[in-house]
């Protein structure tokens, strides 16, 4: 037989990223429910875990009597974790058997996967022995990796949809399978454009290509080249986020689940802790996308200015930097669904197709203008191009839009007439 | 890992471990493919099963591209339009074609069984004595992006070319196609 100490470490390595993200989900979903109460001008889960010892009982040791320690709702999420484990297993009689059970599974695979391309840290200081900690896998072609696997993340939702045999589920499946669909592509070309920037598909390289400094500038060395800084980065950032939130089927895109339409969607018929698999999922995804996020346009786990101390120290602190960056993305989750009322159908498809999917294309090709004119005439020339290109294509669409909007019909809109039957209404 | 050929045992390593019980689940699904015919969804399913193996399979060759691409583009894209389209039309069991014994299956079982030996001497006699790994090291960076993209635009430009092409006809056919009813 080989060598088998190259699995350990691999399975080292998953277990390193993978448990802490499983643990973390408990505390994510309070911070969310506290949040969402703060910004909604209510208290939330803020009681579950206070102790308050008595003042006369004789059970409890002296020192103890009549003091309170508060553990502000923290044991909620346990207490839901426990609810959850504990509740009946309830199994409709007419779902079909074995895609129902594996739908929630296949609903947590794609968030643990995802972790594996993320680098917590540099390799040089999180290495054991020359076997490097993190990432999982340093492969060629992460960007893509992320691609795919988060294309996965639709199987979950559809087939539990499908399974539960329920209309209303089968309704949140097909529209979580269309609305990835429509934001796929734009997610795909942002993160085109950023791999063009970099010259590569590899998540280290591009965090290596975010140490330099702002724009090339030498002189704004002590600021890192973050790729949220720079113009075309900014654009693809916006984009990125946005079809986050909707790959992630959050508010205000979560109409594979709206509550007032569909019950709640792909897991109405899923109880215990089948739902808490879904529910855990989603939680997982958020973080992991917020750690993506983080990494391809917040610099991953480095700190925004460099100095030649300052360096070495935040490489050991590398994973906390990582931690605050994607927990400040995952905040803004939450700030998304306080603020932002569910889009209607059309307007989710129309944000995707005719705004998000345009301007992806217009960031891609402006990147690449001017990476072009800058390996061949040099850099002046590389931002007059930029500059002349970006102005075309806007000519081009905004030119396009008036047409489109000059000759279109006018919007349709239904009229709800309500209609009694026993006067013989039609 | 020099050769191997069909009468001799192949050695036994991590690498042929895996790649069996890959195999086993790509033929298995293969199978439910077909064998599934009365529910729709889970021939799907198993399509994607095997898909996925397939694309493992490519990751345990050392072309991480070709198996991205693979999960991208049928993984991801085409067989959730796939169940998409299945779901929407709410796909029932088929009528069964043949019910009785028919001359037609013997026919069927005749060309299938041709089609197989045509296969196999295509690729597997020619295999047998191949040297599989030569073959990665003749070219410098096999499996990585960038090689692909390389011998893409140079070697390959012209049927690069003409499948985009083909795209495009097909993209725009789709959109008239669309479009038409409108008039």
């Amino acid at each position: 037989m080989e060598d088998i100490t190259p699995i350990l470490w691999a399975l080292l390595r998953v277990v390193l990223i993978a448990v802490p993200l499983l643990l973390l989900v408990p505390f994510l979903l309070w911070w969310e429910r506290r949040l969402l109460g703060w910004m909604q001008d209510r208290v939330g889960p803020n009681r579950v875990g206070n102790i308050t010892f008595s003042k006369t009982s004789r059970l409890v040791p002296k020192p103890l009597r009549g003091k309170k320690y508060r553990l502000f709702g923290l044991a909620q999420a346990f207490a839901d974790g426990i609810k959850l484990t504990l509740k009946e297993d309830i199994m409709p009689a007419a779902v079909d058997r074995v895609i129902y059970l594996i739908a929630p599974a296949l609903a947590l695979f794609p968030p643990i996967a995802l972790l594996a391309t993320i680098p917590w840290g540099p390799s040089n200081v999180f290495s054991i022995n020359g076997n490097p900690l993190t990432p999982v896998a340093d492969i060629p072609v992460a960007i893509l990796y992320i691609f795919a696997v988060s294309s996965l993340g639709v199987y979950g939702i559809v087939l539990g949809g499908y399974a539960s045999n329920n209309k209303y589920s089968l309704l949140g499946g097909l529209r979580s399978s269309a609305q990835l669909i429509s934001y796929e592509l734009a997610m795909g070309m942002s993160l085109a454009a950023m791999v063009l920037a970099t010259g590569s598909l590899s998540m280290t390289q591009m965090i290596a290509e975010q140490q330099k400094p702002l724009w090339g500038v030498e002189a704004l060395g002590f600021i890192n080249n973050w790729f949220v800084f720079t113009p075309f980065g900014f654009i693809s950032a916006v984009i990125f986020l946005i079809c986050m939130v909707a790959e992630t089927n959050r508010a205000p895109f979560d109409l594979p689940e709206a509550e007032n339409e569909l019950i709640a969607g792909y897991h109405t018929e899923y109880s215990s802790m089948k739902f808490a698999s879904f529910f855990m999922g989603e939680y997982a995804a958020m973080l992991v996308f917020s750690g993506i996020f983080s990494t391809i346009f917040l610099g991953g786990y480095t700190l925004p200015f460099s100095a030649p101390g300052l360096d070495a120290a935040a490489g050991y602190l590398a994973p906390l930097i990582l931690f605050v960056k994607s927990i400040f993305i995952f905040t803004c989750f939450i700030w998304i669904r306080a603020t932002l009322p569910r889009l209607r159908y059309d307007q989710l498809m129309a944000l995707g197709w005719k705004w998000l999917l345009p301007l992806a294309v217009t960031n891609f090709v402006v990147v690449m203008v001017w990476i072009a004119a800058t390996k061949v005439y040099g850099e002046g020339i590389g931002w007059l191009a930029v500059g002349g290109c970006a102005a075309i294509i806007f000519a081009v669409f905004g030119i396009s839009a008036q047409r489109s909007r000059t000759g279109a019909d006018p919007l349709q809109s239904r009229k709800v007439i309500l209609v009694d039957p026993k006067k013989g209404g039609a | 890992m020099g050769g191997f050929s069909l009468g001799q045992p192949m050695p036994v390593t991590v690498d042929t471990v895996l790649f069996g019980l890959l195999a086993l689940v790509a033929a298995i699904s293969a199978v439910g493919v077909v064998a599934f015919g009365r529910t729709p969804v889970r021939s799907a399913l198993s399509l994607v099963v095997n898909f996925l193996t397939l694309a493992i399979i490519y990751f345990t060759l050392g072309s991480e591209m070709l198996g991205i691409i693979q999960i991208v583009v049928y993984t991801g894209a085409i067989m959730v339009l796939f169940l998409f389209v299945i779901m929407l039309l709410n796909l029932g069991a088929q009528p069964p074609l043949a019910k009785a014994k028919d001359v037609k299956m013997l026919l069927a079982i005749l060309v299938a069984a041709g089609l197989f030996a045509a296969v196999f001497a295509a690729v597997v006699l020619p295999m047998a004595s191949a040297d599989i790994p030569a073959i990665g090291k003749e070219m410098k960076g096999f499996g990585k992006p960038d090689a692909i993209g390389y011998s893409l635009l140079t070697e390959y430009v012209w049927p690069f070319e003409m499948a985009s092409v083909l795209l495009l006809v097909g993209i725009v056919g789709s959109i008239l196609l669309v479009k038409r009813r409108k008039q």
